[in-house]
């Protein structure tokens, strides 16, 4: 027995490097100069510069698509889990004719395509003049948001034993009261990994921030990124600075909360 | 306090199962009435009914005067104690005894004062101020009571409120509950799968199985004269005995087509061939105040079994020839179509 | 809420609440999901050139389609998107077993392990395309280094400008991104087995191999299912990756057809003839989610007590 246990831990040596190689290899160019970055690439960093970071925040402000992402994202997750509570707690506790087919509508909501409705929606936003505004991101992201967060919030109130809720009814609580005294304090640990998830996906949505905004005041982080290439020359150093600084606010996050994380992703099975 | 009334109540679930056929039952005023029966024999649905946790689906549901049927629970002043207990996780003790009376808007130092008489009572002034998780078993059965008592209701549920504690907190917890109703003269009803529990406790006792009721009467009664071979058979410990109605005991008239019953306890062992019939003992169990004898009816090991309680004295050998002989006064004889008794 | 003396019963109020509750939630999703995917339905039987406006709006049935099917451009796009799930999704699964039954093994250092599986989850899509797209980049790319001091290649290459060799960063960044997903997937499955079964195996004398083989795999089976179609799924909307890795080049040779109908709408604005697109991407999702739920659907129907 005992000659086998080398494998798992080869495995997993591998696949923590592996994981975690790309994004340290990033921190290491971007404090890397320009100059140097194809250059005898070197795995460890010897004279760290911030001139990257400088310019990130200098000549292209990139606090403005942080504070869009952040305001969009943020948005967007309160409403879901919001809403989505009140829906998720009818779907996980009621009996109603028609849950059945309606959990299995909002599951196949959830995963269809977001290209399949870019036409429409930009026509839509069009329309009511909101291409390029706040609310004009924030209503296209509850197309993936909102079953997302009913479909994992459902999952996190069926755990919670229907005897308590009985119990808080024959102690003379309504349903809502039930729902509110009972039901969203034990589910508490589910409602905030559910919105760090609604955060996590919203803060890395790419195609309808692309689609729908227009030019630098509204675009979210990852667009802004990805269309930081310049005219003649990719300029990898701020681009690595920016892939930093969008991905360490969602890192810590999600090192913070780990655990609960993994618990949601698993359990809810949704979207890589 | 009040009484309970069902009449003529029906529970078919979506999936055609039916858990209650037509429950005609009354409880009076003050009475201690214990629902029992095996697992899945409806007694929980009818309990869940008069709780307003599940709607008849015909029938009408009565708490004194008024029908509740179509009430939610919030609206029918019960209380109910429930098999997990479910307490609040989040809350303390204090605030766990305190939110039905809470949520009816009672006032502040009438919730005080009643909180602290409930946990007087039950013995949980120490710990008040915890959460259910930091609780012994006991103690959180008590919360569970003392949850139900400082309402002050109407009437009392209880679903199967001991089967999570040991059997010796069981046994104490009992007569606690006994004590309890006694003091507060409160109407009960009480579900359990125990008949041990259901003898002890009810002033009557309904039997139930697949959803219908085979017998409702004082414990006593359903020993002595159950209705039917099913309430006989779950009724007393160990269970009775059902023989073919044509082995008969010499000088009893022989009866085809019925079922005898004799209760382990109404059988004495007798030497062989001087008792009413003769069998092979096969299994002797020490109890400690009583021997369990598992015997074989007739001379060879593979007859009709026969469960007789002994005297622990004098000691009985395993695989011998022994006689066994009736108390004439205390056979039951059943149809074997019907299963009622006829005798 | 409605008062205590209706006669319409607790059942039927109950239902009542419970659609006042689902509500809010169930039109948001009608009016920003089901909504506009009729609209693109509707859109792709007409002709709509947002460059050319004087032609209007007339409807011209299936033309969209049959423009689509006789275009070889969709064909390839189409293709690139089914090699590219096949491939990766392949990969992806077969690491993420991998390390699953690794990480079940383990009893240290779980929690570092999983810290650093979440890294790449984590990580912007489009952030982590460009992390690789750097590390592939020209000729001196720390890929090209490493491989030519670990003499796996004799000289560098220059990996983003060939039509094959463009598809290994691509397949790369998503099986760094997605195998942990799957991975922590098929670990929660593997937690669920009963420990017991392996010693009862072990006890029978079965080797290693013949446990993976007749205890886990099957059990494993569902588990491995909801990943695969989970990942399928996803695989075919590929867009944020392959938008910010390649492009969608050298020329289209990697483009996958979520970029192509992104393209015809946004870049040349023809909205029926991109509407179609997105009709038929949504067809070939929607058959693969219908798998899922008959695969589920057991989970959904149980739904209390």
């Amino acid at each position: 027995m005992n000659g086998r246990r080398w494998w798992p831990s080869v495995a997993l040596t591998i696949l923590v490097i592996a994981s975690a190689f790309p994004f340290y290899w990033a921190v290491v160019a971007s404090f890397t100069p320009e100059a140097r970055l194809f250059q005898a690439p070197s795995l460890f960093l010897t004279e760290p510069v911030l001139d990257h970071y400088r310019a990130l925040f200098t000549e292209r402000n990139f606090w403005l698509p942080i504070r869009n992402s952040l305001v969009v994202a943020g948005t967007t997750t309160a409403l879901c889990v919001a809403l989505g509570a009140l829906c998720a707690y009818a779907l996980a506790r009621l009996q109603f004719p028609g849950k059945v087919p309606l959990l299995g509508f909002i599951l196949a909501a959830g995963m269809f395509p977001q290209i399949s409705v870019v036409s429409p929606l930009y026509l839509l936003l069009r329309e009511l003049r909101l291409i390029n505004t706040y609310p004009g991101l924030v209503l296209p992201y509850l197309t993936f948001a909102m079953p997302l967060t009913v479909w994992l919030l459902v999952g996190f109130f069926r755990q919670l034993p229907g005897e308590l809720e009985e119990a808080a009814m024959v102690d003379g609580a309504g349903r809502l009261r039930a729902f509110w005294e009972v039901i969203v304090p034990l589910a508490l640990p589910g409602i905030a990994t559910t919105a760090i998830l609604t955060f996590v996906y919203s803060w890395n949505e790419f195609l309808f921030a692309l689609s729908f905004t227009l030019g630098p005041e509204r675009q979210t982080v990852p667009v802004a990124i990805a269309l930081f290439r310049g005219q003649y020359q990719i300029p990898w150093g701020q681009i690595l600075a920016a892939a930093v600084v969008a991905t360490l606010p969602v890192t810590l996050l999600v090192l913070a909360f780990q655990r609960r994380i993994v618990q949601g992703l698993t359990a809810g099975a949704v979207k890589g | 306090m009040a009484s309970v009334r069902m009449e003529g109540v029906q529970k078919v679930y979506p999936n055609g199962h039916v858990a209650a056929h037509g429950l005609d039952l009354e409880i009076r005023d003050g009475e201690f009435m214990v629902l029992v029966g095996p697992s899945g024999c409806g007694k929980s649905t009818a309990l869940r009914m008069i709780a307003g946790l599940e709607t008849p689906t015909s029938g009408k549901v009565f708490i004194g005067d008024q029908e509740v049927t179509q009430l939610p629970p919030q609206a029918r002043d019960i209380a109910m104690v429930f098999q997990t207990y479910a307490l609040y996780p989040h809350m303390t003790v204090r605030e766990n005894l305190a939110f039905g009376l809470r949520m009816r808007g009672t006032s502040r130092d009438i919730i005080d004062r009643r909180v602290e008489q409930a946990a007087r009572a039950l013995a949980l002034e120490q710990v008040l101020g915890r959460k259910p998780a930091q609780l012994s078993g006991g103690q959180r059965q008590r919360v569970a009571l003392g949850r139900a008592i400082v309402r002050e209701p109407k009437v009392f549920l209880f679903d199967e409120p001991l089967s999570n504690l040991d059997a010796k907190l069981r046994v104490d917890t009992r007569a606690e509950l006994a004590r309890l109703h006694r003091r507060l003269g409160a109407t009960v009803v009480y579900v359990t799968h125990d008949q041990e529990e259901a003898m002890t406790l009810g002033w009557r006792v309904a039997v139930m199985r697949d959803g219908y009721l085979q017998q409702v009467a004082p414990p006593m009664e359903l020993y002595r004269k159950p209705a039917n071979q099913f309430v006989a058979g779950f009724v007393g410990s160990p269970a009775m005995n059902f023989l073919p109605g044509d082995i008969a005991p010499k000088g009893e008239i022989q009866r085809p087509g019925t079922t005898l019953g004799v209760r382990p306890h109404d059988i004495a062992l007798v030497p062989q061939g001087s008792g009413d019939l003769d069998a092979w003992v096969d299994v002797v169990e020490p109890r400690g105040s009583e021997l369990l004898v598992y015997l074989r009816l007739g001379a060879t090991g593979d007859g009709t079994p026969l469960r007789v309680v002994a005297p622990p004295d004098p000691p009985i050998q395993e695989e011998r020839h022994i006689g066994v002989k009736f108390d004439r006064e205390k056979l039951h004889w059943f149809d074997n179509e019907s299963g009622r008794r006829i005798g | 809420m409605p008062g205590a003396e209706t006669r319409t019963g607790i059942e039927r109020q109950e239902a009542r609440i419970a659609w006042w509750l689902v509500s809010p939630a169930l039109l948001t999703i009608l009016l920003v999901a089901l909504f506009p995917l009729l609209w693109t339905v509707w859109e792709s039987l007409h002709l709509h050139d947002l460059r050319m406006p004087w032609l209007g709006q007339p409807f011209i049935g299936l033309d969209n389609y049959v423009e689509a099917f006789r275009e070889p451009r969709f064909w390839g796009a189409l293709g690139h998107t089914a090699f590219f799930a096949v491939t990766s999704v392949g990969l992806e699964l077969l690491l993420g077993l991998w390390f699953a039954l690794a990480l079940n093994r383990a009893f240290r250092g779980r929690g570092l392990v999983r810290a650093a599986v979440l890294i790449p989850w984590a990580i912007p899509t489009v952030v982590s395309a460009l992390l690789w797209r750097f590390m592939f980049e020209g000729q001196y790319g720390i890929a090209n280094t490493a491989l030519v001091k670990l003499g796996v290649l004799g000289e560098p290459l220059v990996w983003l400008i060939d039509p094959v060799l463009a598809w290994v960063p691509i397949i790369l960044a998503d099986v760094w991104k997605t195998t942990p997903f799957v991975a922590l997937l098929l670990l929660a499955g593997l937690q669920n087995i009963d420990a017991s079964l392996y010693e009862a195996a072990r006890i029978d004398g079965a080797s290693a191999w013949r446990q993976f083989r007749y205890i886990t795999l099957p059990l494993l089976k569902p588990a491995i299912l909801v990943a695969l179609i989970f990942r399928t799924l996803d695989a075919f909307r590929v867009f944020d990756l392959i938008y910010a890795l390649s492009g969608g080049g050298p020329g289209t040779s990697t483009e996958p057809i979520a970029l192509y109908t992104f393209n015809a709408l946004l870049q040349n604005l023809q909205f029926g003839y991109g509407s179609a697109l997105s009709v038929i991407v949504f067809l070939i999702t929607f058959g693969l989610a219908l798998v899922y739920i008959r695969f589920l659907g057991a989970e959904l129907t149980g739904a209390r007590r």
